[in-house]
């Protein structure tokens, strides 16, 4: 039952991104190109999504159990740090360039595009490369 | 704004956070792309099932597009980048969200949802070289 859950979060989340243009870069950069003809769609991405989580994680809040009353995972780290930042922002970088972010990379990848597969192996090269620099 | 897409953006924003609320509330966990995919690699001292529901959850996306395909044509994908663009972009992507804990999924839909302020700041953060690499990109290299 958990499994199928799981599944259907993950082609929910899928179709999600494909609907709201979030899987074609080409929009991506139309959106971060605040100088160019500005694009302003994918605010909208996440003014949808945290509508609807919002109150999810209200419930979280109030009862860290799930549906199943097993334990919630959430994040342990609650402080800033350096490596939040300099992550984050050459996380934004990245995007920028391609106009690619995890998630509509892997939709891509699926959905055969061969860009998106040397993004996405890059990408893994670039999370091995830090868990063998920061993790060892 | 001749590509401006508000009701299309915003119902597929909908989904993401009904897919993040159904991730949290049934099975626990945060629906962080970047963490999920990052955990994959992980071999060493997981436990048990530590593979399982990360796999089930990146193989929907995987499929997602075939899904769509039964109702309606896929929107293009264009994908401007030269290869060796895609490569840096990539290894930046890879190696950022797990230097900074998360990506648009982790810290902005669901970090933002539960008001975290790591979350908070590593958006501002990636937003803002994203602003700044695209001007550059676009408007002066």
């Amino acid at each position: 039952m958990k499994n199928i859950i799981t599944f259907g979060a993950g082609l929910i989340f899928g179709l999600g991104l494909i609907i709201s243009g979030m899987t074609n870069p080409s929009k991506v950069i139309g959106f971060l190109d605040l100088a160019g003809k500005w694009d302003p769609s994918l605010a909208f991405v996440m003014l949808g999504a945290i509508a609807v989580a919002f109150f999810a994680f209200r419930r979280v809040e109030a009862k860290t159990l799930t549906v199943f009353d097993e334990p919630i995972h959430l994040p342990a780290k609650t402080h800033l740090s350096k490596e939040l930042v300099i992550g984050s922002m050459l996380f934004g970088a990245g995007w920028a360039l391609a106009g690619f972010c995890p998630g509509p990379a892997i939709v891509a990848l699926g959905a055969g595009y061969q860009k998106a597969f040397i993004f996405v192996i890059a990408m893994l090269l670039g999370m091995a490369a830090h868990e063998y620099l920061y993790k060892k | 704004m001749e590509n401006f897409t508000p009701i299309s953006s915003l119902t597929g924003g909908l989904l993401i956070g009904l897919s993040a609320s159904i991730l949290i509330l049934f099975i626990g966990r945060i629906a962080g792309i970047s963490g999920i995919i990052a955990s994959l690699l992980q071999f060493k001292n997981t436990p048990k099932g530590h593979h399982t529901w990360r796999l089930l959850f990146i193989a929907g996306l995987l499929i997602s597009s075939q899904v769509y395909e039964m109702f309606a044509p896929l929107p293009a994908s264009e994908i401007a980048a030269s290869t060796s663009t895609l490569i840096i972009a990539g290894l930046l992507v890879g190696f950022g969200t797990q230097m900074g804990s998360g990506c648009t999924s982790g810290h902005g839909v669901c970090g933002l949802s539960r008001l975290s302020f790591r979350s908070l700041t590593a958006t501002l953060c990636f937003m803002f070289t994203g602003f700044v690499v695209c001007y550059l990109m676009l408007h002066v290299v």
